[in-house]
């Protein structure tokens, strides 16, 4: 099939950026949407244009590196990475607008990669078990209810790749916050840090710079892991007793 | 936020349900108006319940209009930079338009108490009604383009309340498993269709003519 | 495992062995023998215990006076950092995406070993060291065998404290299944994510240290070459990714925990950004890389699709058991669909060569016999150059009998991902898979402490060569990297820096401005050549020669040409190479030219090394060593060696160094699986 293409090119932090257009030809259905911009690329490369800068790693949908707004959908027009879409979601002949995600805490570093390192910060402040080597109990001496351990993983898939930041209107990371919260709260593990952790994060989530949450629900629409609303119910929740508690 | 949200919508319950008493007759309407201000007496002076509502009402304004502010320019602050294409796909028009529907409500809200409270102003034919609310209102909605504003505003206020009831149940965390979740999602329907179904029934009838004078 | 296959662990039950061949004379030059200098002797059972105790220790005062360098976050490097942070080191921590999470380790699958014996089904240390030598082909040190056997139960008690969320039973204790065709079940999974909750723990516990101001995280930061001074790792030259600056990091010892080289081969399991360029600079630095010939191909994988393909998919391997492996009888059937071949015209080819393993015949096993197939003209899928490459995984089977809830329930993730990829509905239309790169055993030499031959350099992980042999067996590599990463690296690397702090040198010491200058230099060449052809392009070519001539079977013709074509290769590569843009902001076509590099000298080495080696064992299967019916045949007279190559310099050739591999509690056996 044959694309035109409408990239987000920014040569730096403190360059203006804009939309450039682009064509690309005989794009097979099999290809993965990354593997399309690599054609374009290596198009580019002889063209004597440089490539598009755009993050990938793992391409399997689980690293959590790509991202892409494409066509303002995060990951695009599927439930999934953008690593994993692939090109028989588009038609011969589209038009296909991609831009990076857009926040202020995550600023453009280039092109379509921004920095999301506030993630990073955010883990920081709170978001893990204290647990120093060598001093763990036996595995088995402390048993997790199937159904809250179950909960807990389901949200413990979260990738850290930013798409509900750059689906939600408000700029909110509170489903990304969320998911860490209940997952570590709803193990046996996570009680002793349970109020403190959620306090400080929040904290931080706010002091990054990220929006509040207005519960609008994009950001869970746009999760390719599919981590559901309840998380930010759950993180009002733990919030509102933790404060209540004195945290 | 979510606080001064659900005291809001208390209020336009036990608001509605006063309108309502419109089609048990002047009567009821008027001595509905009248025990307002008289309930809690004699331990409250004349209108001290009402005093006290109003208020509770003015400081949970304050409250939320102030956390609107904030939630909207914390918003703007956490994307400067527009999308060129943007589409929705996990929300309702409800829920991207509280801000806007917002403003539309405090905008009625002034014209609103003009209408009724502060200056009284009878479109129809200047008469106040003095101590007949009943007649005041009647005179409003016999003029069409009152009931026309009053029904947009119905439409604004059923859209925030749409998504305004079910977004404080989540506030609150009150809505941890995907079954709570739907109940607070019913609950908003439930409350956004009665509310501005309700209110809308008065003004209807007076301008089609079932409540008269 | 009869009794007595185990033996006391203190008399040597093998000789040094004797290489009669020499295919790849010519290529290489022989040095001395090696010997682990810190190898630990006395009962096995006892010489990690007793290793621990001789360590020095380093006065909790002192350690914030010492600096440690760890490159790599995944389990090996994020699992050290956390540690020897929370130890009071000073830590600082490099990777070259965008957050320490995202390191490759995450995309592991199936699980995670450990010798928990939950079930009571017969698991011990000495079963799980045994299998793991075993499955190794007996081409593995079996002192540090054993002694990640024996921490492996401690990485679960760890991992759980840290929040991981395994797979419970409904008690709520934690659940294992068996993996990997071993007849124990032994492994912890957290459902098909394993890796990613094991890296999530110790990202975490990492990031924790951050907070706690003892560790320093530098992401997006590649490291590009090894400090050395006085003989001793000192530090590393990095680019930041983002600004371009070359910077230059000092300390008193050096982790390499960078991952597996499989990408080597192009296409391959592992992440775009997978390399082996600290690694190999670390080995031009003098540094032994050891048995770089030692693959592991996986074989259920996605097939390749076409030449646009970027990377290859895993498909977990539990999938075998449960799905029938078949091509068509007949030529001509090929190009039909699946549902319209009959049963009788269906071959069953591992279930007709194994009886009794049937389809869960080793990793090489079931690989070998799919690239048979498929060579025969007998595979299935689009053509990819002259030959289809692909046989398909059939449900068809487990479905009927179970239902097609049970298979949903099972491989749910699996079948969407693969319905995602091929756009094919895998309970309806029969898999296609094929083989692909997946783990190197091979990596840096390292002692039983984990320090290469640089003193000050350790090395954790896949990166180095240490505890698989020739092969690895399922679920292993989560727990080397951890146990490396959590509980051996922090208790070795003691000892070392108890000699410390060293003595303190600048940026100005000449061998840090030569270090500089050389990576300075290098960059500038590669925006300067400013010829034709795009880093990736040289990717590709390499990996098809690797692929072709030292992937799943190798001949001493093949390995020759392999040679030769890479020499080519790299004359090119270093001529008409086109890298755009500059130095001095983002660039990934200058990241990878680099990396593209460093591939085509490995790959090089590698096939020297596979040509050396003319034996079959684990991963690596040489024609000319197989037994009558086609079974790979080890020379343990000859090979029974750990082959350690050392850097022969620009013009020169490698030099191998070989450290014999004596077993003193296991004795070495052919393996059968018919
Ligand atoms: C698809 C897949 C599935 C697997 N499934 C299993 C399984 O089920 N069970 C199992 O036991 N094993 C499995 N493995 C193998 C196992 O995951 C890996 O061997 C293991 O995780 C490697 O961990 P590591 O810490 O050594 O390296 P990695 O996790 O690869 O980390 C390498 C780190 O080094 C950094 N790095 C590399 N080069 C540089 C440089 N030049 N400069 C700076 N930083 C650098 C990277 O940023 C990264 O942080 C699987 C592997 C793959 C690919
Ligand atoms: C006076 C002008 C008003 C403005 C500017 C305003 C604005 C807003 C905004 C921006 C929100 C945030 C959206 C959210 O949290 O989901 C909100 C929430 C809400 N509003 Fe209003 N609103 C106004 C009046 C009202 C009125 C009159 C009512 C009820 C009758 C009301 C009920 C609610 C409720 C229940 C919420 C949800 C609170 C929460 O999410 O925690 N609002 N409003
Ligand atoms: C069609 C619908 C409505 C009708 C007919 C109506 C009618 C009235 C009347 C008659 C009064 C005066 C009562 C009195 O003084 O005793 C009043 C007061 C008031 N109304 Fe409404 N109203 C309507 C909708 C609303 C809505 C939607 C809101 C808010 C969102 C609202 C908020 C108020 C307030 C705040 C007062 C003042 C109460 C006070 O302090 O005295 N009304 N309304
Ligand atoms: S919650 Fe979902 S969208 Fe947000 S970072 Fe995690 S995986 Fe990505
Ligand atoms: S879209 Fe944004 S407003 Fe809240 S529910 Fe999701 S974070
Ligand atoms: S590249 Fe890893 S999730 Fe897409």
């Amino acid at each position: 099939m044959n694309l035109t293409l409408k990239i987000w090119r920014q040569a730096g932090p403190n360059d203006k950026g804009g939309l450039h257009t682009y064509q690309v030809a005989d794009i097979s259905a099999d290809m993965s949407f990354l593997e399309m911009l690599d054609v374009l690329n290596e198009q580019l490369n002889e063209k004597g244009e440089e490539p598009v800068a755009f993050d990938s790693d793992c391409r399997e949908g689980i690293c959590g590196m790509c991202s892409l707004m494409i066509n303002g959908e995060a990951h695009g027009p599927e439930v999934t990475t953008t690593c994993q879409l692939h090109m028989r979601s588009f038609k011969d002949g589209d038009t296909i607008t991609i831009e990076p995600w857009r926040a202020e805490p995550f600023p453009v570093v280039k092109d379509l990669i921004v920095d999301r390192s506030a993630f990073d910060r955010i883990i920081q402040s709170g978001g893990f078990i204290s647990a120093n080597t060598g001093s763990a109990p036996e595995a088995n001496s402390v048993p997790a209810p199937r159904d809250k351990a179950m909960r807990a993983f389901n949200v413990a898939t979260c990738i850290g790749c930013g798409a509900c930041v750059a689906a939600c209107p408000n700029g909110s990371a509170s489903l990304f916050v969320g998911a860490k919260i209940t997952h570590l709260g709803e193990l046996p593990q996570g009680q002793p840090e349970r109020w403190s952790r959620v306090v400080d994060m929040v904290g931080q989530h706010d002091h990054e710079g990220f929006g509040g949450c207005t519960n609008i629900g994009e950001c869970a629409a746009a999760c390719p892991k599919e981590i559901p609303l309840d998380v930010i119910s759950q993180l009002n929740k733990d919030l509102r007793t933790a404060l209540k508690n004195g945290h | 936020m979510a606080v001064s949200g659900l005291l809001f919508i208390g209020f336009v319950l036990g608001h509605m349900y006063g309108n309502l008493k419109a089609f048990a007759g002047e009567e009821s309407f008027n001595e509905y108006a009248h025990h307002l201000r008289v309930l809690g007496e004699p331990m409250l002076p004349y209108s001290g319940f009402l005093w006290i509502m109003r208020v509770g009402l003015i400081l949970a304004l304050i409250a939320h209009v102030a956390s609107a502010v904030i939630l909207a320019r914390r918003a703007a602050k956490a994307r400067p930079v527009k999308y060129a294409v943007k589409k929705n796909n996990g929300s309702s028009i409800s829920s991207r338009t509280m801000r806007w529907g917002g403003v539309t409500l405090l905008v009625f809200i002034v014209w609103h108490l003009l209408n009724f409270t502060i200056v009284k102003i009878n479109p129809s034919n200047g008469d106040t009604g003095g101590d007949n609310p009943y007649h005041l209102v009647v005179d409003t909605f016999d003029t069409w383009w009152m009931t026309v504003i009053y029904l947009l505003a119905m439409v604004a206020l059923g859209l925030h309340l749409h998504h305004g009831t079910f977004s404080s149940l989540q506030t609150l965390g009150l809505t941890g498993s995907a079954v709570s979740r739907a109940r607070a999602r019913a609950a908003g329907w439930v409350v956004a269709i009665v509310v501005a179904g309700g209110f809308s029934l008065v003004p209807l009838f007076v301008l089609v003519g079932i409540i008269e004078k | 495992m009869a009794g007595s296959t185990l033996h006391d662990g203190l008399t040597p039950l093998n000789g040094p062995s004797e290489q009669k061949s020499d295919d790849a004379r010519g290529y290489y030059t022989l040095g001395d023998k090696l010997v682990d200098p810190v190898a630990p002797t006395g009962p096995i059972k006892d010489r990690w215990t007793t290793r621990k105790f001789e360590n020095r220790l380093v006065n909790p005062a002192n350690r914030r006076k010492l600096d440690v360098i760890i490159v790599g976050t995944g389990l090996a490097g994020g699992a050290a950092a956390a540690t020897l942070g929370e130890a009071g080191y000073n830590v600082k921590s490099f990777c070259y995406q965008d957050s320490p999470r995202r390191a490759h380790s995450i995309a592991a699958q199936g699980g995670i070993n450990a010798a928990k014996n939950y079930k009571e089904d017969g698991d011990s240390t000495f079963r799980l060291f045994y299998d793991t030598v075993k499955g190794g082909d007996y081409r593995s040190r079996e002192s540090n065998v054993y002694r990640l056997a024996e921490v492996s139960a401690n990485i679960i008690d760890q991992c759980v404290a840290q929040g991981v969320p395994f797979a419970r039973e409904y008690g709520g204790l934690l659940d294992n299944r068996s993996f990997g065709g071993v007849q124990v079940s032994r492994t912890f999974y957290a459902r098909g994510q394993t890796g990613q909750q094991l890296l999530i723990g110790a990202y975490q516990a990492m990031e924790r240290q951050v907070a706690a101001g003892t560790v320093e995280s530098f992401t997006r930061h590649e490291m590009l070459e090894l400090i050395v001074v006085d003989g001793k790792a000192r530090g590393i030259i990095a680019r930041d990714m983002v600004t371009g600056e070359i910077e230059t990091h000092l300390a008193d010892v050096v982790v390499l925990a960078t991952g597996g080289y499989g990408n080597v081969f192009f296409l391959s399991t592992n992440a775009m950004g997978s390399n082996v360029t600290a690694a190999w600079r670390a080995h031009r630095k003098g540094a032994y890389m050891a048995n770089p010939c030692y693959t592991q191909i996986h074989p259920t994988c996605i097939p390749v699709s076409g030449d646009h393909q970027s990377k290859l998919t895993l498909m977990s391997e539990s999938l075998r058991n449960d799905g029938r492996i078949w091509v068509p009888k007949k030529k001509e059937d090929c190009e039909k669909d699946p549902r319209d071949i009959p049963e009788e015209d269906r071959d069953y080819y591992l279930e007709r060569i194994y009886p009794s393993f049937g389809n869960l015949v080793p990793r090489d096993i079931a690989s070998r016999q799919a690239k048979n197939m498929c060579d025969e003209g007998r595979g299935v899928g689009p053509l990819v150059g002259d030959f289809r490459r692909g046989v398909y995984l059939d449900l068809g089977d487990a479905i009927k009998r179970l239902g097609k809830d049970a298979i949903e329930e099972k491989y749910d993730n699996l079948l969407d991902m693969y319905e995602r990829i091929t756009g094919e509905n895998p309970y309806e239309v029969p898999m296609r898979i094929y083989p692909a790169v997946h783990y190197v055993m091979g990596g840096l030499w390292v002692d039983y402490h984990l320090q290469s031959n640089i003193p000050g350099l350790f090395v954790s992980g896949e990166a180095n060569f240490s505890d698989h042999g020739a092969n690895r067996l399922g679920a292993s590599a989560l727990m080397q990297g951890l146990a490396d990463g959590y509980f051996v690296l922090p208790n070795t690397i003691r000892d070392y820096l108890a000699d410390g702090p060293f003595e303190k040198i600048d940026e100005t010491h000449e061998a840090v401005v030569e270090a500089r200058r050389s990576v300075e230099d290098r960059v500038q060449k590669f925006l300067s050549i400013n010829g034709t052809r795009s880093a990736d392009s040289y990717h590709k070519e390499l990996g098809n020669i690797m692929w072709e001539y030292c992937g799943m079977e190798r001949t001493e013709d093949g390995l020759r040409k392999a040679i030769d074509m890479i020499r080519e290769l790299k004359a090119d590569f270093w001529s008409n190479l086109k890298v755009l843009g500059s130095a001095d902001t983002l660039n990934q076509s200058l990241e990878k030219a680099g990396r593209v590099a460093d591939f085509i000298e490995l790959g090089e080495l590698m096939c020297i090394d596979a040509l050396n080696r003319r034996e079959s064992c684990g991963g690596h299967f040489r024609a000319e060593s197989q037994t009558d019916d086609g079974e790979a045949l080890r020379h343990d007279d000859e090979f029974a060696y750990v082959a350690a190559w050392e850097w022969g310099g620009d013009e020169g050739q490698p030099v191998l160094h070989k450290e014999d591999l004596i077993y003193t509690a296991i004795e070495m056996k052919q393996r059968s699986y018919k």
